[in-house]
């Protein structure tokens, strides 16, 4: 039982952030250090509801009024535990996640909402500073062998599970480092990477192996995996990049965002870029098609490596500040929403449409052109509207439609749903026996914490496949 | 009208209804000359009575058939011996002959073969038959009903033969009628369920039938014939809640005439049946011949009969065996004479008293008497003639008897006998009976030679200790949730009690839920409702007793020493040291065998079973081997092993000894790891329990306290101490709910219903519970046990909780399902903000499509399409339908003003009911706004509370509903703590704000259904047009209290779910007490139906729901009117936070903070959106079945049919066809309601009162007159009141405007709801309730200036006067019976003594009492001051409850000055004596007076308690007492 009048008592409180003057001089993480104790009347504002509506905005069925409970008494060994049974990486949630159940928060019906996400970090970060996360290695093997492939939070999730319950895990990743997405998708200022590493020596000392630069369907032929294992989960991703096929597309100086973060990324890791395929902001008119978080991190990190000028161009019309009365609570609300990115510097553009580029005499691009478009009739070019922006370089953050077909997906003839993703039954089966899928593979593109959700689903049914009906994994 | 079963002419059991649930409660009485000479006189004294206590009585849908009504007398031998000599035989001398009256069947042939049958055995046993007689009745004398079934009636004449003495005669004549009886009852006789013997003996005859009071003597006119001569007449008349009233179960019986009920019935009838076998006694060759002691299926009343004659036809006296079976309240009376305690210990360890509300009249025909239960729950006066002739009944007035002739009135007071032997011709005073009792053996000295308690057993060697290692193991394998150790065990370690919870139910029953339950979830409490009443176990704590005794039974007609060699246990919550005391038990008989109850886990069923058999066989060889202690133990289990559900254990043993008659001869003790919380225990205990040590739970708290999981201070000595505590107050909280008061009576008495087992399973293992709709059986009870084990041994991760999440207490996503989630509660919430059908029917289709998640009974069922479904625009507008909803009753101060007055404007504007709730409601409310809305609640709740219930409140109203009982809570009280009552709160319920307010369990002028036919007319005489609710809760057997609450006159009958959600109660009642509306809702139509009784109320239900397909289930079900309540607060903005109880709502819906109430954004057209959803849907499914009007769909079960494509694990054992069964009656018999019930009003009084003040009422002139006023003349005043109220609001008129003066005896109610401007003044005397809800007015008593006794020494008025009242003044020269003043808050009262209980819960006026009073006085009382007249120290010393007030000399002028003023008054008004005498000798009087000052009225005022010195700040205090009232809850 929380406080009962914490949330009279207390208000919302959030850490506060570096100076952005500071900020863009370097890639660490955005916010400062936040004292325990308001940390711990931040947890006393929840109110422990009879119906915790967090629990439907969150995929992984965080126990949010257990451990904000738990945080308030400064109880962290039960925080953690609590924490740990529904999310294997609570700090990669806890640093990036949109927070769905904050939005969805009963005490956001006429208040701000609890600091969830701020709480869920804490923990996480008090739990590794004490000790509590250690390696829990299974205290017996079942002999069973499971290949994961991919080794983003999808299939991490999946690999600590499996390995929980006994089976030899092998994780295999086509890049030359382990984490996917959250290695080279989310830039440093909002997840430094010892992070992600600081959990791998965990997973390590569990048991799990991993293979790098091992590109199922390329390197090793998919159905061979089948003999060796017995079970497959693929956890690739839906590195299918959705593109806009206009006039002038084919210019240089435009570029997937996707291949923008890695790139800085491996940069940030230590590797050479060779330099005709770097591509950089530094100095140059940069301008983002797309205003989602893919977005907002280009725009970090285009500020980060000094543009002259970045803007974010989207199509949809300017939300409102507060909830749109159509999304009214508990539902995630359509909103103005506020990245640390967006504090930084940069232009958002909304209602506007890109027609086409123009370049220079060198094939570069120069030039975007565009269309307002109105929000009545929604998204109909608003004549007499057209405009041009400098664009040195052109930043494409649309999304993703699936994963990509060529490899395993052409090689075991896996069946697709209509969105392109990969079909699997409610076990999480593709149609090849044996061969599971989650992720963003299974799901389409989506967040982190959908990742960690389906890859612990999937690890349920793949021991429940392996072990004959009944598994120990929750579900 | 149906088929009448073998025995008593009931129908049989079908459907829902089954003949075991009738009730019935009654007027009874006696008169007798206590010289002993018999009279033609005491005979039509007797008639007389029965006549003018025809109101306590009832009848069905044939006006002339009553429930039955009879009286006893002695064999009036000489007109017998002139009868006789006409039939050609000769009489011998009075008592050298015995009668049997019987009733045979008509049938001539089958009645030679009884009456051939009695010859035989008479003769067998030694005696001869003289001759036959046929007595001659009158049948055009009684109704139609009463004819069809009247049996043929004779009386049959045996001699007593040379040389034996009476009594030996008696025994044999009680021989042959057992005999019988058991013979005919086995016969192949068609008819012979009607042969019955009323009485049979040498000395008594009883006269009885299914008559009317009046019809009495004109059937049986020989009762009129001048010849009939007794000493003694004991006269019954039956109110029975159902209309299958019978011949048989009329009262008298052979030796008692019974008003109230026993609810322990079902233990007492078992435990006769288990030692009925060790009977034996020297007066009796073949005790066997007198199986069944009990007669089966025969009534509470007519048991207890059976018992008595037992236990006297074997030697004991008359007033023994009454003292026996119905005890006093002695183990916490420390006034009580030690020898007269040792003498009800002794007996208690005989066996088990039979509990109940219960006034008994008894006789042997040499001595008369009568006794009260420890309680004293029914009323009973009396009062002595010069001329010797004693008259008690349970009325005063009942003969016309001159004032001067008068010698004594008194009443039987809780506890107490009245007895006159005629023999001795004198009155034997209670001390003198009991003290003769007391001393028939050295029982002290018995109980101290043989009596073992824990205490003087010797230490163990080990004591088993908490395994922390395998504790989470065995918390899995046991079931136990995190919920668990959060919600029960550590608020029960923290605060010693049950946590609170709110906002009701929603989760699955148990055989719907998908993940594995406990056994103990299948169960649900049955709780007393209208037939009698809960008690309240803290404020009235003094007559509830854990204690029990154990070990093994004797022969009970025999006294020895031997008999109390048991061991005496305080409570039945034993810790491990305890337990292993018990296990290595050497002394005396005691010797204790350990039992496993673990089984194979992977043989499933098959092993379970075996198990149990196992279990079973060894328990019989352990009793064979002469051990006396049975403990049954789940421990060590292990990864083969899983324990055997413990109830499932415990009943099978139980069972299985019964079976082999072994079962008293040992005591059951549970060691049970899965036992922890109170419900469990109650289970355990209820199907035959001694003791249980749960093991687990204590483990469970030491672990908590290791782990920090309990707050710093609470160690675990500490938790366990409080653990146990909450336990022990939990399990008294369940048997007050059931009105029993001590645990030995509750122990096997079964007060449970089943919900979802099968019959094979309930055969075996629970034989006797109601379990209706079959349900799961050993298999799935296995797997339920396999799925925990299999969970407690996989390993336990880091990573993983430690134990299931639950989800019972709060939503959780990964917990149990919940109707209310976050799904549908936001999309109701935006259907109804949008005003979007689209969005609501999603919601609808979350509710109702149940197919992946089954959480109630109507989720499994289907409605038929009709074949020819009608256009919609065809079917009644949704405009019509929603006049037929309401919302709930939710109290102004459960939910916040905005809250309330936005439902109240919602369904004002759209022609439903909103509720008042019973908080009373703001008169500026009753007056229309400029807009055209009104706040004004068209339904005023009369609670057991009666906060605000004034005649203005109640002429403010189109209904008055009496709300029986809560879904969340049923049998239980309520409180709202001190700092919820602001200002503006306490003004509406007419309290002080800051003082905290209880409303009791039960009302305190219901304790029987005819109490409640009382009440009723009381209110409809105040607003004849308002029509009268009831709300009953439903369980097993609400269609018969339904039955005889429509017999009372009700217009409407509510019929709630269990799972409605009452703001604050405890988390056991939430989720253990009442069942489905589906199942309750069907009973009631059923047997309403049956009874021909539907036809003249309307009923109504509720309990969650939310869509209109639930409504059109209802109505098809038998639902004209449907209430809502958690689902318009969601509409306005509700959550379902479940904090209600903690004014901590952040949505400003439950919550009196300013603050809080601003964040409310709810408003009047979002639950009328609500409401116009619901009946577009009850239109769209309308239209599906055919159906144009509601009225055509009404009680159309032929229209619902049981899901078949449901395939889950559990549901697919369920059966519904109970549920859907349709009673066949003739087309003429209404299925719904058809006729307006008849009030009789037309007799009132007050239509003269009226007419004779027309004057006054009309230009408020003074008018002055007198009238003679009898009995029979109730409620008198109220009406008038209620006029008054109409025309002049609350403020009524000038004081003294109207001055009536009675002489008299005045009936019930007397001056009820009086308003401001009327006095009554009563020469005479009064009976219960007088000045009930007193509002203003004055009522003044006096005795007859004729009588010669001293009026402080005698009973001037009945019971429970005062009650509820808010304003006015009452001046009372003589004594008052219990509960004077009680829930007083406002009137000024004055009286010469009182009974027990007095000044109650009081919140607020003044009460100066001048003479003595009983027991337990203030108790619960928070506001208001009494003044209390000690002349000889015992009120301070014992009588007055101190747990709440402080006892005060008079020092304040102010004080004295107010005190003196009212004696002055009273002096002036009565012309007491008593008055006199204490102003005369003022100065040496005033230091005997006590102020009575409460606790939180100080507080409250700002005065520092003397003895609290250390709380300097009253504020500090308040905020800290408010604090932990807030855990305690409201209502």
């Amino acid at each position: 039982m929380a406080k009962l009048t914490g949330f009279l008592e207390y208000h919302r409180e959030m850490p506060p952030r570096r100076p952005v003057i500071e900020r863009v001089n370097d890639w660490f993480e955005v916010y400062q250090d936040f004292p325990t104790d308001k940390l711990q009347q931040q947890a006393a504002r929840c109110m422990d509801c009879g119906v915790p509506f967090c629990h439907t905005g969150c995929p992984v069925n965080n126990l949010i009024p257990d451990w904000n409970d738990f945080a308030w008494k400064g109880k962290w060994k039960e925080a953690i535990r609590t924490l740990h049974s529904t999310n294997n990486f609570p700090e990669f949630t806890g640093r990036t996640c949109p927070a769905p159940c904050e939005a969805a928060c009963v005490l956001g019906i006429n208040e701000p909402a609890v600091t969830i996400k701020l709480i869920e970090n804490s923990i996480i970060e008090k739990a590794f500073e004490l000790g509590y996360v250690v390696p829990e290695p299974p205290a017996s093997r079942t002999g069973k062998k499971v290949a994961i492939v991919g080794s983003g939070p999808a299939g991490l999730a999946a690999a600590q599970q499996l390995n929980r319950a006994g089976h030899y895990v092998t994780v295999i990743e086509k890049n030359d480092r382990i984490g996917g997405l959250l290695r080279y998708g989310i830039p440093d200022f909002k997840l430094e990477k010892w992070v992600v590493d600081r959990r791998l020596d965990q997973l390590q000392a569990e048991g799990i192996e991993f293979k790098t630069n091992v590109t199922v369907g390329v390197d090793i032929d998919a159905t061979h995996l089948l003999k060796h294992f017995d079970a497959v989960l693929l956890a690739v991703g839906a590195e299918q990049h959705r593109d806009i096929q206009i006039p002038g597309r084919e210019l240089g100086g435009i570029h997937f965002a996707m291949d923008y973060l890695t790139q800085q990324n491996k940069r940030g890791a230590g590797d050479e870029i060779p330099a005709e395929e770097e591509i950089l902001a530094s100095g140059k008119h940069v301008v983002i098609v797309g205003g989602g978080d893919t977005g907002a991190d280009c725009l970090g990190t285009a500020h980060r490596q000094k543009a002259l000028s970045v803007r974010q161009i989207q199509i949809h019309p300017m939300p409102p500040e507060i909830r749109a009365e159509h999304t009214p609570w508990p539902m995630w609300p359509v909103m103005l929403r506020m990245e640390p990115a967006h504090e930084e510097g940069g232009i958002r553009e909304w209602s506007a449409l890109t027609t086409h580029f123009s370049g220079d005499e060198n094939g570069n691009v120069k030039k975007l052109h565009g269309i307002r478009v109105g929000p009545k009739p929604l998204l109909a070019p608003v004549a007499g509207s057209e405009f041009s922006i400098d664009a040195d370089l052109v930043l494409i953050a649309i999304g993703f439609s699936g994963p990509k077909r060529a490899g395993i997906i052409d090689s075991l003839n896996l069946e697709l749903d209509s969105s392109g993703n990969a079909k699997t039954d409610e076990r999480y089966m593709t149609s090849a026996p044996g061969v599971f899928s989650a992720g963003d593979m299974r799901r389409g593109q989506s967040i982190i914490v959908w990742a960690i959700a389906e890859g612990r689903k999937a690890a349920h049914h793949i021991d429940r496949f392996l072990m004959g009906g009944a598994s120990s994994l929750p579900c | 009208m149906y088929p009448v079963d073998t025995h008593h002419h009931l129908p049989p059991a079908q459907g829902l209804y089954d003949p075991k649930n009738e009730h019935d409660a009654c007027g009874v009485g006696f008169v007798a000359n206590i010289n002993g000479s018999p009279s033609h006189e005491i005979v039509l004294n007797g008639l007389q009575i029965l006549e003018n206590l025809v109101h306590r009585g009832a009848c069905g849908c044939d006006t002339e058939t009553g429930d039955g009504a009879g009286l006893l007398i002695q064999i009036p031998h000489k007109f017998f011996a002139r009868e006789a000599t006409q039939l050609g035989f000769t009489l011998p001398s009075p008592g050298e002959y015995g009668i049997a009256m019987c009733f045979l069947p008509v049938d001539q042939q089958q009645r030679l073969s009884c009456e051939g049958v009695l010859e035989r055995l008479t003769k067998e046993e030694g005696l001869s038959a003289l001759g036959w007689r046929d007595a001659p009745v009158e049948v055009n004398a009684i109704g139609r009903m009463a004819r069809a079934s009247q049996p043929y009636i004779e009386q049959f004449f045996v001699a007593r033969p040379a040389g034996m003495s009476q009594d030996a005669f008696e025994r044999k004549l009680y021989v042959v009628r057992k005999r019988a009886e058991a013979k005919i009852a086995a016969s192949d006789l068609r008819d012979r369920s009607f042969f019955y013997i009323p009485s049979f003996s040498s000395r008594t005859i009883v006269y009885k039938g299914l008559l009317l009071a009046h019809q009495i003597g004109a059937f049986y006119n020989e009762l009129l014939d001048p010849d009939t001569e007794s000493a003694l007449c004991m006269v019954h008349q039956r109110f029975s809640t159902n209309t299958f009233p019978t011949w048989q179960l009329a009262h008298p019986f052979r030796f008692i005439s019974h008003n109230g009920e026993i609810n322990t019935v079902r233990g007492n009838v078992n435990w006769m049946n288990a030692r009925q076998l060790i009977l034996s006694s020297p007066y009796f060759e073949d005790i066997k011949a007198l199986l069944p002691i009990i007669q089966p299926g025969v009534s509470d009343s007519a048991a207890l009969d059976n018992a008595v004659e037992l236990l006297v036809m074997a030697g004991r006296s008359l007033p023994h065996a009454m003292a026996m079976l119905i005890p006093e309240a002695w183990d916490a009376d420390s006034t009580m004479p030690d020898e007269k305690q040792a003498f009800y210990e002794y007996h208690a360890s005989l066996m088990e008293p039979w509990d109940g509300p219960a006034a008994v009249a008894f006789t042997d025909g040499r001595m008369i008497g009568a006794t009260l239960d420890r309680n004293g729950l029914r009323p009973a006066r009396y009062l002595v003639t010069k001329d010797g002739l004693l008259l008690m009944a349970s009325e005063a007035g009942v003969l016309p008897i001159a004032p001067e002739d008068v010698e004594f009135k008194g009443r039987l007071q809780p506890g107490k006998m009245l007895l006159v032997d005629l023999q001795q011709g004198r009155i034997v005073p209670d001390e003198e009976i009991k003290r003769d009792l007391a001393s028939r053996h050295p029982y002290r000295q018995w109980l101290t030679e043989n009596q073992i308690t824990l205490d003087n057993l010797p230490e163990p060697g080990r004591v088993m200790t908490t395994e922390h290692e395998t504790i989470i193991c065995r918390q899995r394998a046991f079931g136990y949730s995190d919920e668990d150790l959060r919600f029960l065990i550590a608020p029960m370690a923290v605060d010693g009690q049950e946590a609170v919870g709110a906002m009701g139910t929603d989760t699955p029953l148990a055989c719907l839920s998908d993940r594995p339950q406990s056994l103990f979830n299948y169960f649900k409490q049955l709780f007393a409702q209208v037939t009698n009443p809960p008690i309240d176990p803290i404020r009235e704590e003094m007559v509830m007793s854990l204690t029990s005794y154990i070990g093994t039974e004797r022969n009970i007609l025999d006294e020895t020493p031997q008999h109390c060699h048991t061991l005496k246990l305080p409570h039945p919550i034993l810790t491990n040291r305890d337990l292993e005391k018990l296990r290595r038990v050497s002394q005396g008989d005691f010797l204790a065998a350990t039992l496993s109850m673990l089984f194979r886990v992977e043989e499933g069923e098959d092993g379970l079973k075996r198990a149990l058999n196992q279990l079973c066989r060894r328990a019989s060889l352990s009793v064979r081997n002469g051990y006396t202690l049975l403990i049954l133990s789940d421990r060590g289990i292990d990864e083969e092993y899983a324990p055997i559900p413990s109830l499932l254990a415990l009943t099978a043993v139980h069972n299985h000894l019964i079976r082999e008659g072994t079962r008293t001869q040992v005591a059951l003790i549970l060691e049970s790891g899965e036992a922890r919380e109170i419900m469990h225990f109650s289970l355990l205990i209820g199907y035959g329990a001694s003791a249980v040590n749960p093991y687990l739970a204590i483990e469970t708290l030491e672990s908590m306290a290791r782990r920090g999981e309990l707050p710093s201070h609470v160690t675990f000595d500490k938790a366990l101490k409080n653990y146990k505590k909450a336990i022990n107050k939990g399990l008294l909280k369940i048997f007050s709910k059931m009105g029993i008061s001590t645990l030995q009576s509750y122990r096997g008495a079964q007060c449970f219903e089943a919900i979802g087992l099968n019959r094979e399973l309930v055969d075996e293992y629970f034989t006797g519970t109601p379990s209706r709709i079959e349900g799961v059986g050993l298999a799935v009870l296995a797997k339920e046990a396999a799925s925990k084990h299999e969970f407690a041994f996989r390993r336990v991760l880091d990573f993983d909780t430690e134990l299931a999440v639950g989800g019972q207490y709060q939503y959780r996503i990964n917990g149990e399902y919940h109707l209310h989630n976050p799904d549908t509660v936001s999309k109701l919430q935006h259907a109804v903000r949008q005003n979007s059908f689209e969005t609501f029917a999603e919601h609808s289709r979350l509710i109702d499509e149940q197919s992946k998640n089954l959480a109630t009974l109507r989720g499994l069922m289907e409605l038929k399409a009709a074949a020819h479904p009608i256009p919609l625009e065809e079917v009644e507008p949704a405009s019509e339908i929603v006049k037929r909803f309401a919302t709930g009753a939710m109290s102004f101060g459960s939910i916040s003003k905005e809250a309330h007055e936005a439902l109240a404007i919602a369904m004002n504007r759209i022609g439903g009911r909103s509720n008042t709730g019973e908080g009373g409601e703001d008169e500026a409310r009753f007056v229309q706004l400029p807009n055209g809305d009104s706040k004004r609640s068209s339904v005023k709740q009369v609670a057991s509370g009666r906060f605000g219930v004034t005649a203005n409140y109640l002429v403010n109203a189109d209904e008055l509903q009496i709300k029986i009982a809560q879904g969340a809570k049923p049998g239980e009280g309520g409180q709202l703590p001190g700092h919820k009552v602001d200002k503006e709160i306490a003004r509406v319920r007419h309290s002080i704000p800051g003082v905290g307010l209880i409303s009791p369990p039960p009302h305190h002028d219901i304790y029987s259904i005819e109490d409640l036919a009382q009440l009723i007319f009381d209110l409809k005489n105040v607003n004849p047009s308002a029509r009268i609710s009831v709300k009953l809760v439903a369980e097993v057997g609400v269609g018969t209290v339904a039955a005889g609450v429509a017999k009372a006159h009700a217009d409407v009958i509510l019929i709630s779910g269990h799972d409605g959600g009452t703001g604050a109660s405890p988390l056991t009642s939430i989720k253990h007490a009442g069942i489905p509306w589906e199942l309750g809702l069907a009973e009631t139509q059923q047997v309403l139906v049956m009874n021909d009784l539907r036809s003249r109320v309307r009923l109504q239900t509720d309990g969650k729901l939310a869509t209109g397909r639930d409504v059109v289930i209802a109505a098809l079900l038998g639902a004209e009117e449907f209430g809502f309540a958690t689902a318009p607060l969601v509409a306005l903005g509700c959550i379902m936070m479940r904090k209600c109880h903690l004014n901590t709502c952040p949505v400003g819906i439950a919550t009196q903070n300013p603050e809080l109430r601003k964040k409310f954004t709810g408003a009047p057209e979002h639950v009328i959106n609500f409401f116009f959803f619901i009946a577009q849907e009850v239109r769209q499914w309308m239209a599906k079945l055919g159906f144009r009007k509601m009225d055509e769909m009404i009680g159309r079960v032929d229209m619902i049919e049981m899901k078949t494509v449901i395939d889950h694990w559990k549901a697919r054992g369920l059966d519904f066809s109970a549920i859907l069964h349709n009673p066949q009656v003739p087309g003429r018999v209404g299925r719904r309601c058809l006729i307006k019930q008849d009030h009789g009003l037309a007799d009132a009084l007050d239509f003269k009162l009226m007419e004779l003040a027309k004057d006054a009422l009309d230009h408020e002139h003074g008018a002055e007159f007198s009238m003679p006023i009898r009995n029979v003349h109730r409620t008198v005043g109220a009406m008038l009141s209620g006029e008054i109220a109409r025309r002049y609001g609350s403020k009524g008129l000038p004081e003294d405007t109207i001055k009536v003066r009675f002489s008299g005896s005045a009936g019930q109610s007397f001056g009820a709801f009086l308003a401001p401007g009327v006095t009554l003044m009563l020469e005479g005397d009064a009976n219960d309730y007088v000045g009930k809800g007193l509002s203003g007015g004055t009522i003044i008593v006096y005795p007859p200036k004729t009588s010669p006794f001293l009026p402080e020494n005698n009973i001037l008025i009945g019971n429970t006067v005062l009650y509820g009242a808010t304003s006015g003044q009452a001046y009372f020269n003589g004594v008052a019976g219990e509960r004077f003043a009680v829930r007083n808050s406002g009137a000024v009262a004055i009286v010469e003594g009182l009974g027990d209980h007095g000044c109650e819960y009081m919140t607020n006026g003044i009460v100066v009492v001048l003479g003595a009073t009983g027991r337990n006085f203030a108790a619960g009382m928070s506001g208001g001051l009494a003044y209390v007249f000690d002349e000889d120290g015992q009120f301070q010393e014992t009588r007055c409850n101190k747990a709440g007030v402080d006892l005060e000399m008079l020092f304040d002028p102010k004080d004295i000055e107010e005190l003196r003023g009212l004696i002055e008054q009273h002096v002036e008004y009565t012309g007491s004596p008593r008055g006199k005498w204490i102003l005369e000798n003022w100065t040496q009087m005033l230091p005997r007076f006590v102020k009575v000052f409460p606790h939180e009225y100080k507080r409250v005022l700002g005065i520092v308690r003397s003895d609290d010195q250390v709380k300097i700040a009253p504020q500090l205090a308040a905020s800290q007492k408010s604090a932990s009232a807030a855990q305690r809850g409201t209502h």
